[in-house]
């Protein structure tokens, strides 16, 4: 963090190096980096760069001076160590029946029936409530209520979220956009992480794509496991939430691991058996309450590895006929 | 004089300003009878039937021949004059089409702008003082764009208005739109529009075009110009 009387009395060489975007708010005004600070590029300007941007010194300095606290701001990310729902009131005004506590690299999926309550439970995340939703649950990070200063520093940054509906929209290939999303996190290896996430999304779809390829041409699956991949990676958001991912042609289970091993706090709405078994447990909501919290048990966990075989006999099958094989007794 | 809360809404057509507000109006039981919502536009609008069908009061006026910015601002003081009459507490002003050079929003009062986030990864880079001046910066569509591009286009939003709260809100589910009225519930009032100001000038356009010349050439051009740079 640069004090604010650094930013402008620091050589604008300097900052660059420390926040590249201020390139580019100099650029909309064509001024070059140069060795001197920006008050003193400033004060070097002549009165037609004043008239022609309908600006002054002041106003400027001021403007840059928020541009780059307002960058770093951008870039921060706060850790969080566990994040606690604490129970409000269903839909019936009855008191929900438990707290749900959820800390970093572990998978907790909520189960319930569509309508039930899923979203709002996650808006109210979102929104870290604070007796001021519908529901009046609290919600806590890292053991506390979250002050103001606390709450705007994650302004919207807290959750990630990947669904069946989200598309790629922009014109860009897969490597020029990730590197656009890896400048706007300030990361300085940004080269070696989209190399990263196109492996490992090509590893998560199965079918390879190219880091040429615009965005808008991956296929479904393809483009939910660059979504994935991108969210483990270059994503600063601590928590992921997933909301039916189940027929999108990814390999459901690494893409979980892989979330889990870069510490993220993984909410899942699901109806397929084999994520709400993987996960550590499960919320069920009714009637827009948390209803109960089931951790995944023994015999749960050795029917997973049941139904895993089933999930990857099925996958053979899919993969064999789609390949344009016969079937005579073995594959 | 009682005080009113006077909203600048402002965004580019069709990127969801008036679902928004909708939205964000029925988030809040009772909101309804307080709240009046005033449309500027250019050409036409069937926004006001869309706010009467659900019992909002609404007005529009249409700017016609006129510059849109300045119709807005020739008139905010009649729109809160009769938000008065109507026992108002809340008045919207939703202002579309225009030149992307001006912003409706005034000093004190609170002001949004409205971004699609389908709209492409420069949008906030031309959208110039509506987006640079405001407080709120509502992003809608973004439940179709996947994580990365919500992050990217909030990124280059932040760029151009480092101050600014953005919100992701969903026009057609209302996702979000209660926290807009929670922050719109703090916005300043204001009792007397005469101290009202302007947050960025008007253009400074004052040519032969602005009186009704529609022939092109060099000849026909009186008043205050500019020449395009060409290399």
């Amino acid at each position: 963090m640069i004090a604010t009387e650094n930013i402008i009395q620091q050589p604008l060489s300097e900052l660059v190096k420390d926040c590249p975007p201020v390139l580019d708010f100099l650029s909309a005004y064509r001024l070059e980096v140069a060795n001197e600070s920006f008050a003193a590029l400033a004060a070097s300007l002549s009165a037609e760069f004043w008239n022609e941007f309908e600006t002054n010194a002041d106003e400027l300095a001021g403007q840059f001076v928020d541009f780059v606290e307002g960058m770093q701001d951008a870039a921060s990310v706060q850790q969080i160590h566990s994040l606690e729902v604490i129970g409000g009131q269903n839909k019936l005004g009855e008191p929900e029946a438990c707290n749900l506590l959820i800390k970093p690299g572990e998978i907790t999926c909520i189960v319930g029936p569509t309508g039930s309550g899923k979203s709002r439970l996650l808006a109210d995340i979102e929104w870290l409530a604070d007796f001021d939703t519908p529901t009046k649950r609290r919600v806590l990070l890292n053991g506390e209520l979250p002050d103001e200063n606390l709450k705007s520093s994650f302004g919207g940054k807290l959750i990630a979220q990947i669904t069946q509906n989200m598309n790629f929209v922009l014109d860009m290939d897969v490597q020029s956009f990730l590197l656009l999303h890896a400048q706007s996190r300030f990361l300085a290896n940004a080269d070696e992480k989209v190399a990263e996430v196109i492996d490992l999304a090509n590893q998560l779809s199965g079918e390879t794509f190219d880091p040429t390829t615009p965005v808008t041409f991956l296929s479904g699956g393809q483009s939910r496991a660059l979504m994935i991949a991108d969210v483990a990676c270059i994503g600063q958001a601590p928590i992921v939430l997933i909301d039916e991912i189940e027929n999108a042609g990814v390999d459901k289970r690494k893409a979980l691991e892989v979330l889990v091993s870069q510490e993220k706090i993984v909410l899942m709405a699901t109806h397929d058996p084999l994520l709400i078994l993987q996960a550590d447990r499960r919320v069920v909501i009714k009637n827009g309450g948390m209803h109960k919290i089931i951790q995944t048990n023994e015999h749960e966990k050795a029917y997973y590895d049941e139904l895993f075989e089933i999930d990857r006999k099925m996958q053979q099958a899919r993969n064999f006929f789609r390949l344009g094989n016969e079937y005579h007794g073995a594959f | 004089m009682d005080g009113i809360r006077l909203i600048t809404f402002a965004g580019p057509p069709s990127s969801g300003k008036t679902s928004v507000i909708l939205k964000m109006i029925e988030s809040v039981p009772g909101l309804k009878e307080h709240c009046g919502v005033i449309k500027f536009d250019c050409i036409s609008s069937l926004d006001e039937e869309r706010y009467a069908s659900v019992g909002i009061t609404a007005q529009t006026g249409i700017a016609g021949n006129l510059c849109p910015d300045h119709y807005f601002v020739s008139n905010i003081e009649a729109c809160l004059d009769w938000a008065r009459s109507n026992q108002l507490t809340t008045l919207i002003a939703e202002s579309a089409g225009l030149c992307n050079r001006c912003a409706p929003h005034l000093k004190e009062m609170m002001a949004i702008c409205v971004l699609d986030n389908l709209s492409g990864i420069n949008t906030p880079q031309k959208t110039g003082p509506m987006l640079k001046l405001a407080d709120v910066v509502i992003v809608t569509k973004s439940d179709l764009v996947s994580q990365a591009e919500r992050e990217v286009f909030r990124f280059k939003i932040q760029q151009v208005n480092p101050k600014a709260t953005v919100l992701f809100i969903n026009g057609i589910t209302g996702q979000g739109a209660d926290k807009l009225a929670r922050m719109i519930g703090l916005a300043q009032s204001v009792a007397n529009a005469e101290t009202l100001k302007l947050r960025f000038s008007m253009p400074a356009a004052l040519c032969s075009y602005c009186l009704g010349e529609t022939r092109v050439g060099e000849d026909f051009q009186v008043g205050l110009n500019r020449k395009i740079k060409l290399s």
